[in-house]
């Protein structure tokens, strides 16, 4: 069984003018379809205002289909008995750091979500301990939130929930506000829980670099899939994603503009190890 | 038009427990129409030194001289040095306020106290130098685009007719193509009204592809200044500060390192591919 299912799912918004009024309909998910199995490492990409977050606030049940189901671990998000369930199957973080720390203590913070769902106090600490390893910020766990880089801040928000023990974490564009160190520390540590703790990962991002370590990518426009596969087969298709407002990584440009040139690449070279790799053989 | 940072230092919180030193003996000197970039990782002083350029913050010693004047002078008129120095914060766009564009930028030269008249104007040539479509004028600016908001936005400042136009990481949770777009207007505004641009990124990519000179910040000292080719000629010490060189030169690096007898010297992908493909071709191109 998947652990996610979106099956033909489309979500539609109303648009109102100023006054009120019913001004049109917005589809923002066209007809998706994706399934995702657990320990699976997905990257979803698109443009600004592409669906890739409407998409995401639907596996943990924060927007609901407008048609078509999502299952996430066999229950459907529709159904209002298993919202809770579901929310801790499938944990979300963010963009924006300082918008979802509550806590004045880091561990407090980490701790917030395990208290709500009545685990016992011993597992509590436990499991926030348990976390803020996972994240490498254990020896942070006293500090105030409010003195941690935005980097610091989002491994926290990642471990807050970790601790309530999800099969799954959606993380949408949770580097965009980050600098490079800070982009680097969160991937490291989104990796570490996808192939050490077997967390699937559903990472929505418009960086193409850190697409490159996902088992699958799918790429939205206009709401829709257009383009899946492995990093290396999508990331071959360079015109395509131009068109789609995307890019491709530094280390495929390059192989790409090579290869035009009649330089014998391969198709398929995404990452910068890779293209030194290739080209010291044939230099 | 000259903007001379003087042995500037700048101390948050001086003499209480709280002191944190954020700039150390900076000094550099911005002229006509240049294109700066200005790197460094979070906590450097890069926007303690933004704010020190407009007047925002006042140097704890050290001196600031806009045209040969000191900005701390008394009788230096500060509003001036406000319009001349235009600052464009991180997500601008979170700052547009009023009931439809053109009124947001409107509203920039109308606190300049310009007659009404030349405010519309300065507003209508702003939006159409950061070539925001027609459509786009009289709507809420909350219903524009995200890319489009950050144009809006740019526009406020532009039409206060700044000399320097400094632009805190303008890029920031755009997607690839709406970071192009951003960029190159930010160069044709470079090239065709003769404005200063100081460009504050993490994207060593980026500023390798559009600044003509690269000063680079670490733990509030300047520690590079120069042309983008001479500053990430220093691979070492970049990476000692945490900070990175563009990729394509990462790449001809390390096949150096490996004894591929290339030249590391290109910052930009077109470059790079040119030099391997110099030496793929045996030297003959």
């Amino acid at each position: 069984m998947n652990l996610i299912e979106a099956k033909n799912l489309i979500f539609e918004y109303i648009r109102r003018d100023k006054d009120g009024e019913v001004d049109g309909v917005t589809r923002a998910v066209n007809n998706v379809n994706i399934s995702v199995k657990q320990g699976d490492f997905i990257a979803v990409l698109g443009h600004n205002g592409s669906g890739k977050s409407t998409f995401a606030k639907h596996i943990n049940a924060i927007l609901h289909p407008t048609e078509g189901t999502v299952l996430v671990d066999g229950k459907d998000t529709l159904d209002e008995e298993y919202l809770w369930d579901i929310r801790q199957t499938a944990g979300m973080v963010f963009q924006n750091p300082d918008n979802q720390i509550i806590g004045s203590v880091v561990e407090e913070d980490v701790g917030f979500g395990p208290e709500n769902m009545g685990v016992p106090t011993k597992e509590i600490w436990e499991r926030v301990y348990e976390s803020l390893n996972i994240v490498g910020m254990y020896e942070y766990r006293k500090k105030s939130p409010n003195k941690l880089s935005g980097g610091q801040k989002q491994r926290v928000s990642i471990a807050g929930v970790l601790a309530m023990h999800p099969k799954c974490i959606i993380l949408d564009e949770p580097t965009a506000m980050l600098d490079p160190i800070g982009r680097k520390e969160v991937i490291r540590a989104v990796r570490a829980l996808n192939e050490v703790e077997n967390i699937t990962v559903i990472l929505i991002t418009h960086y193409m670099e850190e697409a490159i370590y996902a088992d699958k990518i799918y790429v939205m426009d206009k709401g829709s899939v257009v383009l899946e596969g492995e990093p290396h087969e999508v990331f071959e298709q360079v015109e395509k994603l131009e068109e789609l407002r995307l890019s491709v990584p530094e280390a495929t440009k390059i192989a790409h503009e090579l290869r035009g040139k009649g330089v014998p690449l391969p198709v398929g070279i995404i990452s910068e190890e890779e293209l030194v790799e290739t080209l010291s053989k044939i230099l | 038009m000259s903007l001379i940072v003087n042995h500037v230092n700048y101390i948050y919180g001086e003499n209480t427990a709280m002191e944190v030193r954020a700039l150390s003996d900076v000094s550099f000197q911005i002229g006509d129409n240049e294109f700066i970039g200005v790197i460094g990782h979070t906590g450097c002083g890069k926007s303690t030194l933004m704010q020190l350029l407009n007047g925002i913050l006042k140097p704890t010693s050290g001196e600031i001289l806009y045209n040969g004047q000191d900005i701390q002078d008394e009788d230096f008129d500060k509003k001036l040095l406000r319009n001349k120095v235009g600052l464009v914060f991180q997500y601008p766009e979170h700052q547009l306020f009023e009931v439809d564009v053109f009124t947001d930028v409107c509203y920039g030269p109308r606190n300049m106290g310009l007659e009404e008249n030349e405010i519309q104007l300065r507003a209508y040539d702003a939006l159409k130098a950061v070539k925001l479509r027609d459509e786009c004028f009289y709507v809420s600016p909350f219903d524009l685009s995200g890319g489009e908001k950050r144009r809006a936005a740019i526009a406020g400042v532009l039409a206060m007719k700044p000399e320097i136009l400094i632009l805190d990481e303008p890029t920031a949770g755009l997607d690839p193509k709406g970071r192009e777009e951003i960029l190159s207007l930010i160069r044709s505004l470079h090239d065709e009204s003769g404005i200063s641009i100081i460009l504050v990124s993490h994207s060593m990519e980026d500023v390798a592809e559009y600044a003509d000179r690269i000063i680079v910040m670490d733990k509030g000292k300047l520690q590079f200044d120069g042309s983008p080719a001479e500053v990430f000629d220093n691979y070492e010490a970049l990476a000692e500060m945490g900070l990175s060189v563009p990729a394509s030169k990462r790449v001809l690096y390390t096949l150096q390192q490996k004894g591929v007898p290339v030249k590391a010297k290109a910052i930009t992908v077109h470059d790079a591919v040119d030099e391997i493909y110099r030496v793929y071709s045996g030297g003959k191109v």
